[in-house]
């Protein structure tokens, strides 16, 4: 197989694009979706300092070595969440990217800093661990992010990740999460922008943007992972799409461009009942916040 | 060929292409990158039996 841009062996085939890459010209196609995903949504403008949520693995790790070769201002945020040698060899992976690029990361440890690990803390909050770390991570990225005056919050969701998120709502008509599934989550509130310039590349573009760039990231699976739903959709997802390429693209950004909208309203009238939490002054539906409830049953 | 797949070694006898290796270990390529040595391979590359290769799954599971 040939390089679609230049003729050369390809190293890497993208079904949905009906195309073969050699390594440079699927560098320069994968900046070019992230740039695109950025100017289509609006992201990032200039002037704005971003904060990458960096958790080791090939998704964040790409992301922001991505973010610094299109000169956006950018710095990487790690978050501990305790979960064994996992974490221990996430954290290695995200210093090592940042002492090798001379880049700034930022460093956070939940047991440490907040006290309680991921673990421990779904177990006696009696919560999903995914849902315990998705439920931490929103909040302490929006914190360090406010509290190092950044203007946006990068996340490395790709389009795998956001097809099976998609999926699972559709499944359940969860019509809430619909209305906030964007590549974008405006500031306000006090939440800063949240923003997805992922969304045009698939998991397996990540990874390979990674190998080929010699970037060392999380290969191992996080041990709580395991046979949850999110992994089931995304196999279901990838038979769909063996069998007719291009079908996660055209699910979810046919979602964002055809449905999405049906959907805001309702979740905007939800936004605009919030109130601030009693302890952290987070808008919330209770009085105190989910985060600050999950930081006190955890700390026991 | 010896297949390095984290966990597991697995021996196979080529020449056999990428796309028919995946499909006799019945492994969606869409969830896999292919290593050979130091780089990544196409479904048509031909592999042979002193190859190194490594089958990187791709997929994460998280679902935050
Ligand atoms: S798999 Fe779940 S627990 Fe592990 S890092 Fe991802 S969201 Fe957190
Ligand atoms: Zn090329
Ligand atoms: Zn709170």
């Amino acid at each position: 197989m040939k390089c679609r841009r230049c003729r050369a062996p390809a190293v890497i085939e993208i079904r949905r694009h009906n195309a073969g890459f050699c390594r440079d010209c699927f560098l320069r196609h994968s900046r070019e979706q992230v740039r695109k995903a950025i100017d289509d949504f609006d992201m990032i403008r200039p002037g704005d300092r971003v904060l990458v949520a960096v958790s080791g693995g090939k998704d964040s790790l790409a992301l922001w070595d991505i973010l610094r070769d299109l000169d956006v201002d950018v710095d990487g945020l790690y978050l501990g969440l305790g979960i064994g040698e996992y974490s221990d060899d996430s954290g290695r992976c995200a210093r090592a990217y940042a002492d090798e690029h001379g880049a700034k990361l930022v460093e956070l440890d939940l047991p440490a800093d907040v006290g309680f690990d991921i673990p421990t803390g779904a177990r006696v909050a009696r919560r999903a661990p995914c849902s315990a770390c998705g439920l931490s991570k929103r909040h302490l990225f929006n914190q360090a992010a406010v509290d190092g005056g950044y203007d946006v919050v990068a996340t490395g969701h790709n389009l795998d990740d956001e097809a099976a998120v998609l999926f699972g709502n559709v499944l359940r008509w969860s019509t809430e999460y619909l209305g906030r599934q964007l590549p974008v989550l405006p500031a306000g509130n006090g939440f800063v922008r949240k923003v997805k310039p992922l969304v045009r590349l698939g998991e397996r573009e990540t990874a390979a943007y990674c190998v080929l760039k010699g970037i060392d990231y999380q290969v191992e699976e996080c041990p709580m992972a395991a046979g949850n739903r999110h992994l089931g959709y995304k196999a279901a997802l990838n038979a769909i799409e063996d069998q007719s390429p291009g079908s996660k693209h055209a699910f979810y950004f046919g979602f964002l461009d055809k449905a999405s909208p049906l959907f805001t309203p309702e979740a905007v009238a939800e936004q605009e009942q919030l109130q601030a939490c009693a302890r952290c002054g987070t808008p919330t539906t209770g009085e105190v916040c989910a985060f600050c409830r999950l930081v006190e049953r955890a700390r026991g | 060929m010896v297949l390095r797949n984290p966990r597991r070694e697995v021996e196979l006898h080529g020449p056999m292409r990428v796309h028919a290796l995946l499909e006799r270990l019945e492994i969606n390529r869409e969830s896999v990158l292919v290593i050979r040595g130091d780089t990544l391979v196409t479904g048509d590359i031909q592999l042979h039996d002193e190859d190194e290769i490594e089958i990187r799954p791709v997929v994460s599971g998280g679902s935050s």
